[in-house]
């Protein structure tokens, strides 16, 4: 069989990247850059500012890393969306050009496939429960008849969403999730935080609230750091759980920038360890947002045949997980 | 005698003998996966209010099982046994008549529920026990009291989302009817309940239609 060749492009949001995924030897690059705020949360036109300043080194280093020519490549794959307006644009604006240039085919791929179907990739599980966890997500999903079904998602703001702003309002720095956690390890009592469970769902922005009143209130931020990963990981195993035993699957999978969390590893390790499921988590070079996953979603949708006419590759900002053909999947 | 019939998500649920009765033996499992002292907390609180609920509901004819003895320090409940088939086991191999017939019930029994003061939290198929004619609603674990417009409508938003994500097909069908038995108990309450579905969902991360309304 002849060998494919796919480049992806990532700028959903802080992360510019680009991949190069080959059918007969694998991944063969992953470039990135990460767009890191002086101060507060991601500023979407400075993101993309930066974006458009790293994707030509980028682009460079993927296809010399990859030692291969644009010439080589089948087709141009793209993450249209979900994400933030400004930096979709960018990513979306290399690739146009790439296709036209090059004339190449342009291969629409939505984000959070990437990040499952990377997941599946890394981990060569079959039908995983998935557990996607990063700044912008908190969701569980499998498949379901043609589609990744959702099936418990938060109600309101992200876990990592969570934990990094915590993070910053108490100066712990930004990404949060490592800083909160390097004092969860030091914390010893475990503070009256709301657990919020409903049905297969959570809810973390009355966490973040209490969370936040009681660090003014002068509470130890070890305790409050502790109290709120304990409480805030356990929620989404528990919901994890719920839709494991719900699914019947036998595999779960964790992906997501969260994904490189060992904490939330051990915890999943331990509930499916109950049900006898296999627990993995995505390779950490894939857990953040990357180029090399969207050029593999992207290699498994030009395979079924899903590519987009270069003056129809608007960028879809909503872009919902559930929204997709998952034509590669049927079984 | 004693036989497992399923360990679920948080609880092993097991068949046995209590004075003579056939009964559901819910034991609340201790979880490792978090702090002994959370889950300690979540056990009891959870067994307590699960049991408050379950008589609740049976003193106003809702299709539960009945409540014979609670063990707090054992997160335990005992209640009778149910012998039917759950709903979730027999939705492929339903027709539209009879899937029209049970969601129209459900649809009566929830209504029921949310008029007296319940929200049930966890409406999923696999929550539902057919017998005969009547749907046996298991697992009150996540229920709490409340007659919140909000909490009533996050109730069903659940159970639509349950039937969108694990019986796709069904899902027209299944809460049409549904929503014309919650009428017959709610009345035109039911309106006030999807117009704020609607919005639940509006709420939900990258939703097209949401821009749309801004717009």
């Amino acid at each position: 069989m002849n060998e494919i060749l796919v480049i992806g492009i990532e700028s959903t949001a802080h992360t510019a990247g680009i991949g190069i995924f080959s059918s007969t030897r694998g991944i063969l690059a992953n470039e990135k850059s990460e767009y890191k705020p002086i101060s507060g949360g991601i500023h979407p036109r400075e993101a993309a500012e930066h974006h458009s300043k790293t994707f030509p080194s980028l682009l460079k280093s993927a296809l010399e890393k990859a030692n291969c020519r644009m010439k080589e490549i089948a087709a141009v794959a793209v993450a249209l969306g979900p994400g933030m307006g400004p930096c979709l644009r960018i990513g979306a604006s290399l690739a146009r050009a790439l296709a036209l240039k090059y004339g190449k085919p342009l291969v629409p791929v939505n984000h959070a496939i990437a990040h499952i179907e990377i997941a599946r990739y890394s981990t060569r599980m079959e039908d995983p429960l998935v557990i996607y966890v990063a700044g912008g997500n908190t969701l569980i999903t499998t498949y379901v008849e043609g589609r990744y079904r959702i099936f418990g998602e938060t109600l309101d703001i992200s876990l990592g969403n969570c934990l990094d702003t915590f993070a910053r309002e108490t100066e712990l720095g930004f990404p949060g999730v490592p800083e909160v956690e390097k004092l969860y390890h030091k914390g010893t009592q475990l503070l009256d935080l709301p657990y919020i469970v409903k049905g297969q769902d959570v809810s973390y922005s009355g966490l973040l609230t209490h969370a936040l009143e009681l660090f003014k209130k002068g509470y130890a931020i070890e305790d409050l750091c502790y109290s709120l990963v304990e409480i805030a990981y356990s929620m989404l195993v528990e919901v994890a759980e719920r839709a494991l035993v719900h699914t019947k699957k036998k595999e779960i999978v964790l992906t997501g920038g969260v994904a490189r969390s060992k904490i939330l590893q051990k915890k999943l390790f331990l509930m499916a360890k109950i049900h006898n499921a296999r627990f993995s988590s995505v390779k950490p070079e894939y857990a953040g947002d990357n180029g090399a996953m969207i050029a593999y979603a992207g290699y498994l949708a030009l395979t079924s045949g899903i590519v987009i006419p270069v003056d129809k590759s608007f960028i879809k900002p909503l872009w919902r997980l559930e929204q997709v053909e998952i034509p590669w999947r049927k079984f | 005698m004693a036989e497992i019939l399923g360990i679920g998500a948080e609880a092993i649920l097991v068949k046995d003998k209590f004075y003579g009765f056939e009964v559901v033996r819910k034991t609340r499992i201790r979880k490792d996966y978090r702090n002994s002292v959370l889950d300690e907390r979540i056990r009891r609180r959870r067994t307590l209010l699960e049991a408050r609920i379950l008589a609740t509901c049976k003193k106003n004819g809702i299709p539960v099982p009945t409540v014979l003895h609670v063990d707090l320090d054992k997160a335990e409940i005992v209640m009778d046994y149910i012998n039917g088939v759950r709903l979730r086991d027999i939705m492929d191999s339903l027709n539209e008549e009879e899937i029209r017939k049970y969601f129209w019930v459900l649809g009566k029994e929830v209504g029921l529920l949310h008029k007296v003061g319940i929200v049930h939290g966890d409406l999923t198929t696999s929550n539902m026990i057919l017998v005969r004619d009547k749907i046996f609603l298991i697992d009150f674990g996540l229920s709490y009291f409340s007659k919140e417009l909000e909490d009533r409508a996050v109730d069903i938003h659940l159970l639509l989302r349950a039937l969108e994500s694990t019986h796709p097909r069904y899902v027209e069908t299944a809460f049409q009817e549904f929503v014309k038995g919650y009428r017959e108990v709610m009345g035109g309450y039911v309106e006030s309940i999807l117009k704020r579905l609607e919005e639940i969902r509006m709420r939900g991360r990258y939703i097209a239609e949401r821009r749309r309304k801004i717009k």
